[in-house]
């Protein structure tokens, strides 16, 4: 066995283990830390398909931003209202659309043939020059979604 | 009490030895190991150094003479201090969370260690050099605040809480300046890897071309290690201790020695983002290396001796109003020097006079009032 294939199972069980706990943890609080697990093991697989840029904006965003943001709504809410979650209301709907989920995750691995791809070292330089010629349209689509989401958020905080 | 020191220590370490692991071939990875075990000691070395150095030139600014009973001029005043935290007795209060109560000062501290992996002191001298190596240190930096709400909310504590609330209030929004200004750097640079970027420095160094940079990235810096004027989120007179306010003997040293390799940390990044890294002439290249980081570090405890602290929202003013929507100004107009590959030198004096103008305005400016607090008690707030 490889160092990568070692590393590889040493990562996927950090992603298992953290998706686990968000979804099997009755408090709230813990259940934000195991996505944050979970989203910096992702930045961990990044790294194995040598995508530095990647894996550092994944632990940028998500790790920095979004599970802190998580956090904070969580303090400012009072926490022991929700500190023990009765979901079992939904859960037969819950397995349902998660299985329709594997469903369609597992479809593209079935048709696919994985694996013989060499992997070549992820250039910024070529990132960016794609990001805005190629898939400039895309990139600026979705700032402006970001950028609607913003000003929303300020009109429904806006007291008057 | 100390296992909690020792798990710290081999966390870290192995946290280390994994991301070399993970950034280099698998041949020389025990090496790295070695590397990040003597740049844990190097550095720890380091953090008594500077809290001996802070304390003397806080005295000295306040007309005292500082630690001076253990050791010459005091000197083993600090090893004194740190042997009394490590044995002091550990009280955890039980209403804590006691998971994450005991996790978050290895949170805290993790990153603030991991990211000196990839600074380079020297070309030669880095334990791994890295191609994004800039974003990699600002991307770990912002994990340490998940530990700071971690030890904040599992306290049971409503001023750690508050704390808390504030640390991650004031560390988000700074931070933005940080990383535009890091970007600016990255874009007259042409690179993030700091070994290039200090090497792109050979003739001139940066701090020349962007003072306005520097300002920001130097202010934005003092609010991201919370320290005066921007240590709100312990601000012992308001606050207790913030974050902290429970934690104590070990597990608060750890908070401490964490703040402390931040602010290395920070000030290393200024002299190698700004002030040329090792390029110098005569002396060897960590040897000025040092010099700038001591500077750095003497103008931020100078500023700690000499400027009260600021409101939370000052403070909030102070980083949305004035310090983002510069940092973005500043970087666009680099971007259209670089472009039209104008004299970098003029974007120096558009620097400079800006920053003469923004003091000159702020000078004149109309005091601000303190906000209308409204108390609401909790039943109301709960009916809303």
């Amino acid at each position: 066995m490889s160092g990568e294939v070692i590393v590889f199972t040493i990562i996927s069980a950090m992603v298992l283990f953290g998706a686990l706990g968000v979804v099997s943890t009755k408090n709230v609080g813990h259940a934000t830390l195991y996505l944050l697990i979970t989203l910096g093991s992702v930045a961990g697989i990044f790294i194995l398909l040598l995508a530095e840029f990647l894996a550092l904006v994944q632990i940028l965003i998500y790790g920095g931003a979004i599970t802190i943001v998580l956090l904070f709504a969580l303090m400012l809410t009072r926490v022991d209202e929700f500190s023990s979650i009765k979901d079992a209301v939904q859960r037969p709907v819950a397995i349902v659309v998660s299985v329709l989920l594997l469903g369609v995750i597992i479809t593209p691995f079935l048709q696919e043939t994985l694996g013989g791809q060499s992997l070549t070292e992820s250039n910024l330089r070529t990132l960016g020059h794609e990001l805005f010629t190629k898939w400039l349209i895309p990139f600026e689509v979705a700032s402006l979604v970001l950028l609607v989401a913003l000003i929303g958020a300020i009109v429904v905080g806006r007291d008057d | 009490m100390k296992v909690i020191v020792q798990l710290t220590l081999v966390s870290s370490a192995i946290v280390a030895a994994f991301i070399a692991l993970l950034f280099s071939g698998q041949n020389d990875i025990f090496l790295k190991a070695l590397g990040a075990s003597t740049l844990f000691g190097f550095l720890s070395v380091v953090v008594l150094a500077m809290i001996w150095y802070e304390r003397k030139l806080l005295a000295r600014i306040q007309m005292r003479i500082g630690p001076m009973r253990v050791g010459p001029f005091g000197i083993l005043q600090t090893i004194a201090d740190a042997i009394k935290l490590v044995t002091k007795e550990d009280l955890i209060p039980s209403e804590t969370d006691k998971t994450l109560y005991w996790l978050a000062p290895i949170v805290v501290f993790v990153p603030s260690f991991v990211v000196w992996t990839v600074i380079p002191f020297t070309p030669s001298l880095v334990i791994q050099e890295m191609e994004l190596g800039l974003l990699f240190v600002l991307a770990c930096s912002t994990l340490s605040i998940v530990g700071l709400i971690m030890a904040g909310w599992s306290s049971a504590n409503k001023y750690s809480v508050l704390g808390a609330l504030r640390s991650t209030a004031q560390l988000i929004s700074y931070e933005i300046p940080i990383i535009v200004t890091a970007l600016t750097i990255a874009m007259l640079a042409d690179s993030l890897n700091l070994i290039e970027i200090v090497k792109a420095q050979s003739s001139v160094a940066y701090v020349l071309f962007q003072p306005l940079g520097l300002a920001l990235f130097f202010i934005a810096a003092l609010a991201e290690l919370g320290r005066t004027p921007f240590d709100i989120y312990h601000a012992e007179s308001e606050l207790v201790g913030g974050p902290f306010v429970e934690y104590s003997g070990a597990h608060w040293s750890i908070f401490y020695l964490a703040e402390y390799f931040n602010t290395f940390l920070f000030a290393t990044l200024v002299s190698l983002l700004f002030l040329g890294g090792w390029l110098g002439p005569w002396l060897p290249g960590i040897i000025w290396l040092f010099i700038k980081i001591f500077i750095v570090i003497s103008i931020i405890f100078w500023i700690r001796g000499t400027y009260p602290r600021l409101r939370i929202d000052q403070l909030m003013e102070v980083g949305w109003k004035g310090l983002v929507p510069l940092s973005f100004a500043n970087f666009v107009l680099t971007a259209v020097f670089i472009y039209y590959s104008w004299s970098l030198w003029i974007l120096g004096f558009i620097g400079i006079a800006s920053i003469l103008l923004i003091m000159f305005t702020y000078k004149k400016r109309k005091i601000s009032q303190p906000p209308e607090i409204i108390l609401i008690s909790s039943s109301e707030v709960r009916r809303v």
